[in-house]
């Protein structure tokens, strides 16, 4: 039964990575400036993830083989090196291993987080609610106007609480359904939860955040590719949290001016 | 601290009714099985719920028969509404987590045999120890209480993030009175969970028999042990979060809640919290609450396999010290369940590294069991089946961790089935895995009789392949972009994953009703099973001196004396045998052959 053992996790181990080397399930092809790093991360990662998986399971497998229900007697043998040899392999191999990838994969998040937007970066805000995404574009003043939460009404669909009888700003702001901006421009995507929290997660961008009550946060990121996207809710929000989602569209410039006069037009 | 039993003289004398021996007992071994008769229906009732959510997962729109009587609101002709589906999943996670891996590794395995281990004859505050097991049922209680309010149970996952688990019914069905029930219920738990860690503690220091030296005591006592310590300093935070949860629902304070929130196009009333305090108190208590789950299950199956190897690990040395590691890194790397959330992302890289460097004691422990096979003679039973089963399942779901670990990964697998499928491997069913291996090990102690090992075998085979069809395709999914907590894949990108999901629901399905046959067994074996002898594995711990079931006072009033560790396996005896138990002054001959 040791063998049957043996074969089991061989073939299990295997076919397990089966999936893995076919790339049967992929995420969404990459279409963002910064994707690549986190892309080439995560694949360094799973040859490092995968060598040891499969180097675990066949040695387990091997030594269940070997060493299971054996007739008694005979000499009995220790692994080559015993303790010490493993601990120090372990403490090396893997300590070198998760170091080089903690160090590495620092480029990646220091490139999402820690470089600020580009100062020609176009500003949009998302605010994530029970259970939608609405986007708010600035309009040609370039400015927001304030949020007043005590005046958002979904009936009078006055979605971010604006108020452009008393805020100037308010006044030429584009409120929208759907995302959309211009292919290879950066954008500075300001994030605001009404309710409860939310995240805002594109895989095919490579952006994943969640929204905070009572914080402001941020992103910014550019697309490559023209296209239409889904962005999707990852945080658990309530029972509509599974069909909470907004479509990004990425367009040419002169599709999206066009898109913006529109929205605009039908505010 | 000494090894001299200090136990006072017989501080209780044997029971003799009913409700003394079999209710309301002092004994530490009544009180285990009491929790493992907990974690039994527990479990049973988290499987059912995770039966019915893949079923919805699988087949959305299909109606389930007999649901509608259980919750018309929940699931009107049959099928499932998104909210009862978070319901139903709040309360697996729940009932899982608190009642199943904490219980039956740590609560039911540890009270029965931590005394026994030690040398002692019972804790040292055995009626707290009693109190713990009853407040501990009483938590149960109350949460499943929470299936029967009107709105139902809590819908925010076990992780109950604020501010929707914080503001009331406004959030949604079953965030009013099911998340108060929900939070009172951890609170009472956290109370039972710190009465029995102080026992177990205070057993491991005070109360060990002569001659058991901390270095003399089994791995499973040190297990036991270290979980205890994780868990006084664990409990101790959720037990206040819990509580803080429970005024700003009750008493209109707004520690999670900040100011300006809208819901229904009504502003909340509250102001001045902060919604990521909660996730920081939850995470504090949660990642030492995985290795709770887990470090017991290490022990067990540590000691089932030197048992059944007949040879001593390679090192326990590297064992205990990687134990330790695990325990005390538990503490720094909170902060991986946060990456996105929110916190300053400088913080993601500063707790990426200690969560990087955990893999460095998990991979000692994995090559020393590996290791420790080498050149052995394994004897092949249910027990150490589910042992080798263990090793297999905690490095396939540890290394989805490499990638988990790494915040600009993390970017693209957060909250997917990814992270569902490495916690079910590494903690869900590698725990199950350590809790079989010892029920088939310890049963024959516990209830005098063997359970059936052809039914053991059979429960195994089917077990270990079913957990892997059903939980490797998680990451897959993950890998996929598939975020977890959806009721219902609507997005275009998860529709060409819904083959996929009902390939697991359909292996969820089966698995669970293999279980049917451990259920059957244990029951059975209870009545019908061969009579069991004192020591039917040749153990070398106290356990396995005393008659199968022990007596009332473990070891007959008298205290044993102990002149080894639980390791003299593979050794020259002059009678003859391969082992030497921990209270035989016999000496080995020589060290074992070929050393």
């Amino acid at each position: 039964m040791g063998k049957f053992l043996a074969v089991t996790i061989i073939v299990i181990a295997i076919a397990s990575a089966i999936p893995v080397v076919m790339h049967t399930w992929e995420p969404p092809a990459d279409i963002s400036t910064h994707g690549h790093l986190i892309d080439s991360q995560r694949d360094d990662t799973m040859i490092e993830a995968g060598v040891s998986f499969l180097a675990a399971q066949i040695l387990l497998a091997i030594f269940i083989w070997q060493f299971s229900n054996a007739k008694a007697g005979g000499k009995t043998k220790t692994f080559p090196g015993g303790a010490k040899g493993l601990v120090s392999a372990a403490l090396v191999l893997v300590g070198v291993e998760v170091l080089a990838l903690g160090a590495f994969g620092t480029k990646a998040w220091a490139t999402v987080y820690f470089t600020p937007p580009a100062a020609d970066a176009m500003p949009i805000q998302v605010q994530a609610g029970q259970f939608a995404f609405y986007f708010r574009y600035p309009g040609p003043d370039g400015k927001f106007g304030p949020i007043h939460p005590e005046m958002i009404n979904e009936g009078t669909q006055n979605l971010f609480g604006l108020d452009p009888e008393h805020d100037v700003e308010s006044r030429d702001d584009i409120v929208t359904a759907e995302m959309a901006i211009p292919v290879n421009k950066e954008v500075h995507l300001l994030m605001h939860a009404k309710d409860v929290s939310h995240s805002f997660y594109v895989p095919a961008l490579r952006v994943h955040q969640d929204f905070v009550p009572g914080l402001d946060l941020s992103l910014h990121f550019t697309a490559t590719q023209v296209g239409k996207y889904e962005i999707v809710c990852s945080q658990l929000c309530g029972l509509g949290h599974y069909n909470m989602r907004a479509y990004l569209e990425v367009m040419s410039q002169a599709d999206f001016d066009d898109w913006q006069k529109k929205q605009a037009a039908a505010q | 601290m000494h090894e001299v039993s200090a136990a006072p003289a017989a501080h209780h004398g044997p029971p003799t009714t009913f409700i003394r021996k079999h209710v309301f007992s002092t004994d530490h071994k009544v009180i285990g099985i009491q929790y493992y008769h907990l974690a039994l229906v527990a479990v049973v009732i988290g499987m059912v719920l995770s039966w019915l959510m893949r079923i919805h997962l699988g087949w959305t729109n299909a109606a389930i028969p007999g649901l509608q009587a259980i919750s018309p609101n929940g699931a009107p002709g049959g099928v499932m509404t998104p909210e009862y589906y978070l319901q139903l999943m709040t309360m697996h996670a729940t009932i899982m987590v608190f009642f199943v891996l904490t219980t039956a590794p740590f609560a039911a395995f540890g009270n029965y045999f931590l005394p026994i281990q030690t040398g002692a004859e019972d804790m040292p505050f055995p009626h707290f120890n009693m109190m713990s097991f009853w407040v501990t049922l009483t938590g149960f209680l109350v949460l499943v209480s929470a299936f029967f309010v009107s709105d139902g149970p809590p819908l925010a996952g076990w992780t109950s993030y604020a501010p929707l688990s914080a503001i009331g019914k406004a959030a949604g069905p079953g965030q009013g009175a099911g998340q108060v029930i929900w939070a009172t219920a951890l609170a009472i738990f956290c109370v039972g969970q710190l009465l029995g860690a102080l026992n177990f503690i205070s057993t491991v220091l005070d109360m060990r028999c002569k001659g058991m030296t901390l270095s003399r005591l089994p791995v499973t006592a040190w297990a036991w042990f270290i979980t205890s310590c994780m868990g006084l300093t664990a409990f101790a935070v959720l037990m206040p979060a819990c509580i803080l949860l429970i005024l700003d629902h009750v008493a209109g304070t707004s520690f999670f809640i900040p100011s300006g929130l809208v819901i229904n196009d009504q502003l909340i009333p509250h102001s001045g919290g902060s919604t990521l305090l909660w996730q920081h108190l939850f995470w504090f208590f949660g990642h030492p609450e995985v290795y709770i789950a887990i470090v017991p299950g290490m022990g067990i199956v540590t000691h089932v396999l030197m048992t059944n190897m007949r040879r001593p690990m390679l090192s326990m040395k590297a064992i205990l010290y990687s134990f330790w590691a695990l325990a005390f890194l538990s503490y720094m790397v909170y902060g991986h369940h946060m990456f996105v959330s929110g916190m300053n992302p400088f913080s993601s890289l500063v707790f990426s590294f200690p969560t990087l460097m955990i893999t460095i004691p998990s991979t000692i422990l994995v090559l020393i069991w590996i290791g420790s096979l080498y050149g052995t003679k394994l004897r092949i039973n249910t027990a150490s089946l589910f042992a080798l089963g263990f090793i297999s399942m905690f490095v396939s779901g540890g290394v989805s961790g490499f990638f988990l670990a790494q915040p600009s990964i993390d970017i693209m697998l957060h909250a997917t089935y990814f992270v569902v499928g490495h916690f079910h491997m590494v903690m869900g069913v590698a725990a199950m895995f350590g809790i079989f291996s010892g029920t088939y090990f310890w049963f024959p102690k516990m209830y005098g009789r063997m359970m059936d090992e052809t039914l053991g075998k059979i429960h195994f085979w089917l077990t270990f392949v079913g957990t892997y069809c059903i939980f490797m395709p998680f990451h897959y999914l993950g890998w996929a972009g598939n975020v977890r907590r959806y009721a219902a894949f609507t997005d275009d990108y998860l529709k060409p994953l819904i083959p996929l999901h009902q390939f697991i629901s359909v292996a969820a399905l089966i698995t669970g009703a293999v279980q049917l046959i451990f259920i059957y067994n244990f029951i059975n074996s209870r009545f019908r099973g061969a009579p069991a002898t004192a020591n039917p594995w040749e153990g070398t711990s106290l356990e396995w001196i005393m008659p199968s079931p022990p007596p009332w006072n473990n070891f007959g009033g008298k205290d044993p004396v102990v002149y080894h560790d639980a390791e003299q396996y593979g050794v020259k005896t002059a009678s003859g045998a391969d082992y030497i138990m921990q209270n035989s002054p016999e000496q080995a001959v020589s060290g074992a052959d070929g050393d």
